[in-house]
């Protein structure tokens, strides 16, 4: 039971640092903690976190209400490939979906390509008879015959998890079922993922892959949660534990264990919700979240305060960050963008005298030159140390000592020499490139999503996310900035302000025209049972709010638009209602419609999502007042190009209320934030840092 | 390089990422499955002289340098002087814009300040055009559809109504075609305001400066790499299937100092049906096979193209002249890089492939004729399918992977959810991929029959039935492609109309790569591992390879 204060507790556990936030009832901070990430056991660190925070707040376990933990292990687990021997079975005479995929390079140059590695060789591909088809009738029998040997050979070929994908099993799983209980009866110990439970989507190859990952992980992730779970009980920990997801929703320890594909990439979900949290509570409707940590940066559109979300991402990119190198994964989950543009990206200088940046990164072993840990080669981080944004003494926390001549001498001999450039220029020039990467796939992500970036209010985090907004907006033409508070720990911040959520996305084709609403009202009733026996699981009470979606596209297209379908059994009459909200995004997305087509209707998804506690009162604005540097230092201005002298501000001293004009830097321990020389900063009543691009600054 | 530089280098990065944009924009718009699924489209940004800054790297290679030649030619056909803001032109003319009537080519001039500052073009394939329609059956152009010469389809922002309802009159897909027109406006559009935006952004009142900086710099990238290469003449020959019987492909490559030039002298004249080849859409492909292997990493652009040259002698069938049919030019087309790789091969023969599958294998399955008085259901399926691709001579072919092209396969519940079509098999078919000490990628199997009581009809285009991928370096020829109705039914020829009844199964088999350097020189763990994934049969390691696995 929570007690009285119903503190809560979010921890993030990423692949270099852990971190911890501590919450009171009210959502103020009580404390924040980051700390080293111990991969063997990774529970051990998170513990090691919690106890200061808990320390720092004068609280106990027991006074915590709600515990919610994010974890990169799903997806680590799938980039290291550390997880089970997994086998595949599909339809008989089409073993080879995994092999023949979308028949594709995903370089078109490139002669000497190899295709991504799929986890299962085709040694390991079997198949059964029996078939379905799109409307989910049975057109042969399942082959009940073959299981007894396939068990044996399963077993002979020392395969952990098997994942199941029978053609058309969205629209009918009963082969799938019997398969799968067939098995349990002989293979009592054998994981098993269906198809129809982890992607009830059309698109044999992007099912198969999500259900192979799923077995992939599951043995590992189940035996981790299990383990987690203990360790917490063990210090003290009463209350639930609930995880995180792609999607930016919560879910229960039972679904995480059944669903671990759900769990990948759930960390930088926790900056994208921080991110719709602050615009709903600032009014922005157009927000650009931009997380820029030490390797990589991850952009998200959020639109009326939601975050953009998409039915498919790729994992384990081989090829840096091609699309199509990775394996496809077809879940609910929050989209991003994500680039290879961090603090430890590495610059090189091509064959035609091109400044590159990334992907390649120095991470943070051995880190940026200037941190004297081993590194040779220039980091946008040394870039940024040699133009004066990071003070020797600017990452105390870290206990790393800057060393700035370090920083000068990599750039100096590894671009600067190359292209006579002194190491000013070339510290510059590679900050300029990387903004431009980062602006360039913003407004790329913007075109896939049918808006545009400039009219956006960007949201900065992660540990260089403050460092280079400005920079990033004077490209991407965005005029406002926010620092939110504590923005090196932002995705944990943002664990806090999920919901207890579960998504299904299903596939069934039908044309507008000959929509059974019956039918559908059917099938959607189906997926809300099944979506509230989990989220239940995870919010027992209160209220849940569920949100239906139609894919819809005219007859002929391959993109589809997501249209809201009213969350209610639908008449015959709504038909009209969805042509028009079809028509009304179509023509928002493409400036027009196209009367005559047929429309058609291909994944219909149901979100059902405990409600957040509202957003505090609104903060009164407070009183103006001119801040006062703690100091100034020399910086070469991102706008005039020229050596000048920047205030220097410490976060913590700064009062809401206060005002300061650029070039300005504002430190505190994780992160500094740049205020550009055409840019002017204020703190809100909240403390949150507002930057506005200077009217009359060039566009 | 100076600070100034570092500023080139960020318009040329940023012109790289807008020409992305706009192919974006125009394949989510895009009502042509081709373009959707293949992204069979192009989007650039040229200066004011119509020389080629930034293309998109798009789906397929068909239009690499073609478009690059046609807006230089559409610039010199309209006087600059007459452009005005807001303006686009238009042909689909397909020595001009991109090999056949089905690709038109829009060109906008950019106007900033009230000066003319360069275009923006983009090309996209529209579903049907009247005529024979997408098939070799046409005798000439004439019967091959719609011709457009270059005309101004947009003045000053008003779209131009009668020629939209002409392209809708001549079209069996009226609406697509108005909609892939307008999603080409669009691009151009977005293209065009975003580069002025860019301007404002960065202060430029010309792109004189960048345009020579990304010229420059491309064609001196280029030709750094040009100079190391052998110098010298090689020639090669291929026989491919043709329409009703064998042709000769010839190839003749010359690497200079300061250029590689490609003539197709002593090649077949033309096929009577239309799987000829007009020198544009065969350069394209030329040029990116030869651009695989050199330079690939530099952007295409005037300075980086301007070295290759390809010619050849008009009315041979990869320099098709008016009025040819040409519908189905990417049949061959797609098979040239083959052929320059002959050639190439005997200068680099550590670095080129051996010969793929190449051509795509379409599989367009639709409704017989009788349909509509039968009352059957009617449809229309344009899937691809791919073979194997040559084996490289450090690695494998890869088994069923489009090459050249850029194509996407499709999916078979996704195909079974739209149409009456039912699969039974699709595998990828064993001992078809060329034995080599590296092996040719693997053909497939697919087996598909109508799903309900009513024939379905197939357009065949496909090539390598009668002519497999030949190995290179002693590597032996992957299986020929193959195709038949029922197991024992006849084989089929590659070009012409099939109907399948139901309860009949069409079988449709794709041609594997060729094999790269001797079998018996195959690494044995690698032929073990081949045999045990069923790559590779026991008895073909053992008749072929030598080996007793």
């Amino acid at each position: 039971m929570p007690s009285p204060r119903a503190l809560r507790l979010a921890i993030d556990i990423g692949g270099t640092f852990t971190d911890t936030v501590l919450v009171d009832g009210d959502g103020r901070i009580l404390a924040t903690t980051k700390t080293a990430t111990t991969p063997a056991e990774p529970a051990l660190g998170a513990i090691d976190g919690a106890r200061p925070a808990l320390t720092e707040a004068s609280a106990t376990w027991d006074e915590i209400g709600g515990f919610i933990h994010g974890t990169t292990l799903a997806t680590n687990a799938l980039i290291e490939r550390r997880g089970a021997k997994v086998g595949t079975i599909t339809t008989e005479g089409f073993r080879d979906i995994l092999e023949i995929a979308y028949e594709r390079r995903h370089s078109q140059y490139a002669i000497n390509l190899e295709k991504p590695d799929l986890i299962v060789p085709r040694t390991r591909a079997f198949t059964v008879g029996g078939r379905t088809n799109a409307r989910g009738e049975e057109l042969v029998p399942f082959d009940e015959d073959v299981v007894a040997a396939l068990a044996s050979r399963l077993e002979a070929d020392g395969i952990e998890a098997v994942a199941i994908c029978l053609l058309h099993a969205y629209a009918n799983p009963a082969h799938e079922l019997r398969l799968r209980e067939m098995l349990r009866m002989a293979l009592p110990d054998l994981v098993i993922s269906v198809s129809h439970e982890v992607s009830p989507e059309a698109r044999e190859f992007d099912r198969l892959c999500t259900t192979i990952a799923n077995a992939y992980i599951q043995p590992l992730m189940s035996r981790y949660l299990a383990d987690f779970e203990v360790r917490f009980r063990a210090a003290g920990l009463a209350c639930p534990i609930l995880m995180m997801t792609a999607s930016g929703g919560m879910t229960t320890l039972e679904t995480a264990s059944r669903l671990p594909v759900r769990l990948v990439e759930s960390g930088p979900a926790g900056g994208a919700i921080l991110a719709a949290r602050l615009a709903r509570e600032t009014g922005r409707g157009q927000v650009l979240s931009f997380d820029m940590g030490g390797t990589t940066a991850k952009l998200c559109l959020i639109d009326d305060f939601r975050p953009r979300t998409a039915r498919k991402f790729e994992i384990a990119r081989a090829e840096r960050f091609i699309k199509g190198s990775g394996m496809p994964v077809r879940i609910p989950v929050i989209e991003m963008i994500e680039i290879g543009a961090g603090g430890g990206s590495i610059a090189s200088v091509d064959r035609l005298g091109r400044i590159r940046v990334g992907p390649q990164s120095a991470g943070a072993d051995p880190g940026p030159a200037a941190f004297g840990k081993g590194g040779k080669l220039p980091t946008v981080t040394d870039a940024d140390i040699v133009q004066g944004f990071i003070a020797p003494d600017g990452l105390a926390e870290s206990r790393i000592n800057v060393n700035p001549g370090a920083a000068t001498a990599v750039l100096k001999s590894a671009v600067g020499d190359t292209l006579g450039l002194d190491p000013d220029r070339a510290a510059f020039a590679m900050t300029e490139v990387v903004d431009e990467n980062m602006a360039s796939a913003g407004r790329m992500h913007a075109v896939e999503s049918g808006r545009d970036l400039d009219e956006r209010t960007m949201i900065a985090i992660g540990g260089n996310g403050p460092l280079h907004a400005t920079r990033l907006a004077r490209r991407a033409q965005v005029r406002t900035v926010v620092i939110p508070k504590n923005p090196g720990v932002g995705s944990a911040v943002g664990f806090l302000h999920a919901p207890v959520s579960f998504e299904i996305v299903r596939s069934r084709y039908t044309t507008l025209e000959s929509l059974d609403v019956s039918a559908i009202n059917g099938f959607f009733r189906d997926m809300a049972n099944e979506a509230r026996t989990v989220v239940r699981a995870g919010a027992p009470d209160g209220p849940l709010t569920e949100r239906r979606v139609a894919f819809m596209r005219y007859h002929g297209q391959g993109h589809e638009i997501e249209v809201a379908v009213p969350a209610r059994d639908l008449e015959p009459s709504d038909a009209d209602g969805l042509r028009g909200a079809f028509e009304a995004e179509y023509s928002r997305q493409f400036s027009r419609t196209v009367p005559d087509m047929e429309i058609e209707i291909l994944n219909w998804a149901l979100h059902l999502a405990s409600e957040v506690p509202d957003i505090d009162p609104a903060h009164a604005a407070p009183a103006q007042s001119a801040a006062n540097p703690a100091g100034s230092r020399m910086i070469l201005c991102d706008v005039s190009g020229e050596w000048r002298e920047a205030a220097v501000y410490d976060r913590a001293e700064l009062r809401n209320g206060a005002r300061l004009p650029g070039p300005a830097l504002i430190t505190e321990p994780q992160t500094t934030t740049l205020v550009s020389a055409d840019f002017d900063a204020r703190v809100d009543g909240a403390g949150n840092i507002w930057m506005t691009r200077q009217d009359g600054a060039l566009p | 390089m100076t600070a100034d530089n570092t500023r080139l280098q960020v318009l040329w990065d940023r012109l790289l990422a807008v020409v992305e944009e706009q192919g974006q924009i125009l394949v989510r718009a895009a009502f042509s499955p081709i373009v959707r699924e293949c992204g069979d489209i192009s989007a650039g940004i040229f200066d004011a002289e119509g020389r080629m800054l930034a293309q998109a790297v798009t789906g397929t290679p068909g239009h690499v340098n073609t478009m690059a030649m046609a807006v230089k030619s559409l610039r010199a056909r309209f006087p600059a002087q007459h452009m005005r803001p807001g303006d686009i032109y238009m042909t689909n003319d397909p020595w001009i814009a991109s090999g056949h009537l089905n690709d038109f080519l829009l060109m906008m001039p950019i106007i900033h300040a009230g000066r003319l500052v360069g275009f923006t073009s983009c090309t996209s394939h529209l579903v049907d055009l009247g005529g024979q329609g997408m098939g070799p059956e046409g005798s000439d152009i004439q019967d091959e559809g719609l011709l457009i010469p270059p005309c101004r389809l947009v003045a000053a922002g008003k779209v131009n109504d009668l020629l939209l309802d002409i392209v809708k009159a001549n079209s069996r897909e009226p609406i697509a075609n108005e909609g892939d027109i307008y999603a080409l406006i669009a691009c151009c559009e977005a293209g065009a305001a975003r580069v002025c935006r860019t301007m404002d952004e960065f202060g430029l009142t010309d792109f004189r400066e960048l345009s020579r900086y990304i010229v420059e710099t491309s064609r001196r990238g280029t030709l750094d790499i040009i100079a190391e290469l052998p110098k010298g003449t090689w020639n090669s020959a291929m026989t491919v299937d043709g329409y009703d019987r064998p042709l000769t492909l010839r190839a003749a490559l010359t690497i200079a100092e300061d250029h590689v030039l490609v003539d197709f002298a002593g090649t077949d004249p033309c096929a009577a049906k239309g799987i000829n080849v007009p020198l544009n859409y065969a350069t394209a492909y030329t040029v990116f096979a030869l651009r695989c292997i050199i330079g690939p990493d530099i952007p295409n652009n005037d300075g980086s193209l301007e070295p290759f040259q390809v010619t050849g002698p008009p009315g041979c069938i990869l320099n098709a002249r008016p009025p040819s049919p040409v519908a189905m030019r990417h049949t061959l087309g797609q098979m040239t890089p083959d052929l320059v790789f002959g050639c190439l091969a005997q200068a680099l023969p550590d670095l080129v492939p051996a010969e793929g599958a190449s051509c795509m294998y379409d599989l367009p399955l639709r409704h017989a004729p009788e349909a509509a008085a039968r009352g059957d259901v009617q449809f229309a399926l344009e899937l691809v399918f791919n073979g194997g691709t040559g084996a490289r001579p450090t690695r494998d072919g890869l088994s069923a992977t489009a090459f050249p092209s850029g194509v996407w396969g499709s999916q078979v519940e996704t195909t079974e959810s739209v149409a009456p079509v039912l699969f039974h098999r699709r595998e990828l078919r064993r001992d078809s991929g060329g034995p080599g000490r590296m092996r040719g990628g693997l053909g497939q199997r697919i087996e598909v029959s109508p799903a309900l009581n009513q024939d379905m009809i197939l357009f065949l285009s496909v090539e390598r039935v009668r002519n497999p991928a030949r190995g290179r370096s002693e590597g032996l020829a992957g299986a020929p492609g193959r195709i038949r109705v029922g197991e024992e039914g006849p084989d089929l020829a590659g070009k012409g109309e099939v109907r399948i009844r139901p309860g009949e199964r069409l079988i449709f088999e794709t041609p594997g790569g060729g094999g790269f350097g001797a079998p018996d020189q195959r690494p044995p763990a690698m032929l073990e591992s081949d045999v045990q994934a069923g790559f590779v049969s026991p008895g073909a390691a053992r008749l072929v390879y030598g080996r007793s696995p």
